[in-house]
């Protein structure tokens, strides 16, 4: 009998395919006549969430170490700010100010792993403290909102559509006009991001570590693998990939402000867990993530649909859900122990 | 040498010296302005009510100091921060005003409940919020701030419900005592104190201190000792609860309207904060509630000194977020160890 057991992890990450298929399924049968079945809503949602798509491909990685990293939220509203402030205000070169907001963003991830791989700090602690950092930048380099307009190079990027080949789903709109479905430069830049990092983590010796250290510290340490390397490294990428998720964002919303993003450390936090990565670490996979994402995005799109219910409907949603997946998860963990 | 060792061995040094360091800044700042040197420090009596600086920190950090009651314990008893209290404070202040309001009114001249019921509706409301918390973490073995961040989010999202999205503004004068003033003296300032006082007594007067910091210390041991640490560390989650209910209602009345975006935004960080900066360990154990309550009236002198140099409110959390992780960094265990290394090596370098 060679039959592979199903364990808890994989029945985490069917729960959550399903709840998304569900979901999904729902939204088409009661808003199907406000345009839910098309498959442009579909790629809106793709288009909305690609820079939570990002972070949450970051915030997997962190989460696998064991750790946590809430200060996302705020360095996206900071890359925003500089990239609004640097094109608008500065009149730089759009690549630059990317490259710069990618340095940054690295630099802003090593001080953090410094602190919390290092100094051996509580990553909460340390994340918190960085995320308020962030926002209150963000107000010392421009307190109002910032529209980009001028910037010809980054209007026209953020401006462009990759349209569905062989006119997949395409519709007549009401006035006649066939509607061909499309996506935008964000979603493919959050897809090379996921795909990459599904590698990474599944066939990188990074990768492999990142597991390692969060199923143990002592034994990874005991392995021979440089576990404050590992944790550091974890927390670069994800303040990268937040930085990529950034810049996604901005062009997304074409402006920045202080209160840019706010809540999406939670956002992204939840599809992580809602994807089946534990919180202790050691067990987790982006694809998962991805679903998470797609799910808090669905909730999102069917509060929009609705039209008459309040926003903050969707964050009570998403709370919900990520508490229902956390004690979902705790009750499989006091299962398997109990086992032993 | 020694004596200063001494000194900085004691357990209130660290607040005691912050909170002297801010007036020293303070002072700097006054004499480098041309006003009088002192005028941090000067009390005056206007309009019938004290007037300074210096009531004006303690009046305003009445909120800070209230949480840093709460988040004290809950540091102390479970090794982690409750970062839902900001979020809580608006949900009950919204839950209050509210009721007191009516549903959907957006400004309330009479109350339409006795105002005891808004304000116990509010606070048992906060209480709840806290037991939701304590039930994550203690029963169902959840780390504390991930638990605690779902209330971060939902419980001003509900907030907002609660108040269909207005802000609420109750002008009644009844409401506006709790953060107004009783005789000449500032009400939250005697709040604060009272919740203190309280608290204190409860730790002293019976065992539950020694019980909090037992499980904080090793939660296994004292259950086989024969605590129940899954009770102690939810009391402690619904007394943070409450404190943050309180915290909630006393700033609502303060400006006497229930702003669910605003009230309470940034607060856990001032919390936080004042628990580290009280000399409290962020890892969990022993505690110290003075400390505490030094260290939020610290913060309060921070952002009063920072707002008078001229830094704006979305400003201040940069170096409020700079000094915690300075605080949490010097007391990190690796720092102490190179310290006292380099300190040894010194030592035998000096023969």
């Amino acid at each position: 009998m060679k039959k592979k057991s199903m364990n808890s992890n994989t029945v985490l990450l069917l729960i959550t395919i399903a709840l998304f298929v569900v979901m999904y399924a729902a939204g088409c049968v009661v808003y199907g006549d406000k345009g839910f079945t098309h498959l442009q809503t579909f790629l809106n949602i793709l288009i909305n969430n690609s820079g939570l798509l990002c972070v949450a491909c970051g915030m997997t990685c962190v989460m696998l170490t064991g750790g946590i990293d809430i200060s996302v939220g705020s360095l996206i509203a900071l890359d925003c700010m500089i990239l609004a402030v640097g094109m608008e205000h500065k009149g730089m070169n759009a690549a630059v100010l990317c490259i710069l907001v990618l340095l940054m963003g690295i630099v802003f991830g090593a001080v953090q792993g410094f602190f919390i791989g290092y100094l051996d700090i509580q990553p909460f602690i340390v994340t918190m403290a960085g995320m308020f950092f962030a926002r209150g930048m963000t107000a010392v380099i421009c307190s109002d909102q910032v529209s980009i307009r001028s910037n010809e190079l980054f209007v026209k990027l953020a401006n462009m559509k990759f349209q569905i080949p062989f006119e997949i789903g395409a519709y007549l709109n009401k006035k006649g006009k066939l509607q061909i479905p499309f996506v935008r430069i964000p979603v493919i830049i959050a897809l090379v991001v996921l795909v990459v990092i599904f590698l990474v983590l599944r066939y990188t010796k990074f990768g492999r570590s990142l597991y390692a250290v969060g199923g143990s510290e002592q034994s990874a340490a005991m392995m021979g693998l440089d576990v404050k390397k590992t944790k550091l490294k974890a927390y670069i990428l994800s303040s990268f990939l937040c930085s990529i998720g950034g810049i996604c964002f901005c062009m997304n919303t074409m402006s920045a402000s202080v209160a840019h993003a706010t809540g999406l450390e939670m956002d992204a936090i939840a599809s992580a867990v809602i994807g089946g990565t534990l919180l202790t670490g050691g067990v987790g996979n982006v694809v998962g993530s991805f679903f998470g994402v797609m799910i808090t995005g669905t909730i999102s799109t069917l509060v929009k649909t609705n039209g008459k219910l309040l926003s903050s409907w969707s964050n009570i949603a998403v709370a919900a859900l990520l508490c229902f997946f956390i004690v979902l998860q705790s009750i499989f963990a006091m299962v398997k122990s109990r086992k032993k | 040498m020694n004596k200063l060792k001494k000194l900085t061995k004691q357990t209130l040094f660290l607040p005691i010296f912050c909170m002297l360091l801010v007036m020293l800044v303070n002072v700097i700042y006054d004499a480098a302005c041309g006003n009088f040197a002192f005028s941090f420090f000067s009390i005056s009596l206007r309009n019938g009510v004290l007037y300074g600086r210096l009531i004006d920190v303690l009046n305003r950090g009445s909120e800070v100091a209230i949480l840093a009651v709460g988040m004290t314990l809950v540091v102390s008893s479970s090794a982690g921060t409750d970062i839902s209290v900001g979020s809580v404070m608006s949900l009950s202040a919204a839950m209050c005003c509210m009721l007191l309001a009516g549903f959907g009114v957006s400004s309330a001249n009479e109350l339409q409940v006795p105002l005891v019921v808004g304000l116990l509706a509010g606070i048992f409301l906060g209480c709840v919020c806290g037991a939701f918390n304590g039930f994550l973490v203690a029963y169902l073995d959840i780390q504390p701030m991930v638990a605690t961040l779902i209330l971060f989010s939902a419980a001003r999202a509900v907030g907002l419900l609660l108040c269909n999205n207005l802000i609420v503004y109750i002008r009644d004068k009844s409401f506006k005592v709790l953060g107004g003033y009783l005789g000449f003296i500032p009400t939250p300032i005697i709040i604060a104190a009272v919740c203190v006082a309280v608290t204190t007594i409860l730790l002293k007067k019976t065992a539950l201190g020694l019980y909090i910091q037992s499980v904080g210390i090793n939660k296994k041991a004292s259950r086989i000792a024969g605590l129940n640490s899954r009770k102690i560390i939810l009391l402690c989650y619904i007394i943070c609860g409450l404190c943050a209910g309180i915290a909630g209602i006393v700033n609502a009345s303060r400006i006497s309207s229930a702003d669910t975006n605003n009230i309470g935004l940034n607060y856990e960080l001032d919390a936080i904060l004042a628990v580290a900066l009280g000399g409290n360990s962020l890892g969990g154990g022993k505690f110290n509630l003075a400390g505490s309550i030094i260290g939020a009236y610290t913060i309060q002198a921070i952002t009063t000194t920072l707002y008078a140099i001229g830094v704006s409110s979305d400003q201040a959390p940069v170096y409020k977020a700079v000094i915690v992780i300075i605080i949490v960094a010097v007391q990190a265990p690796p720092f102490k160890q190179y310290m006292s290394k380099r300190a040894a090596k010194r030592a035998l370098a000096r023969g």
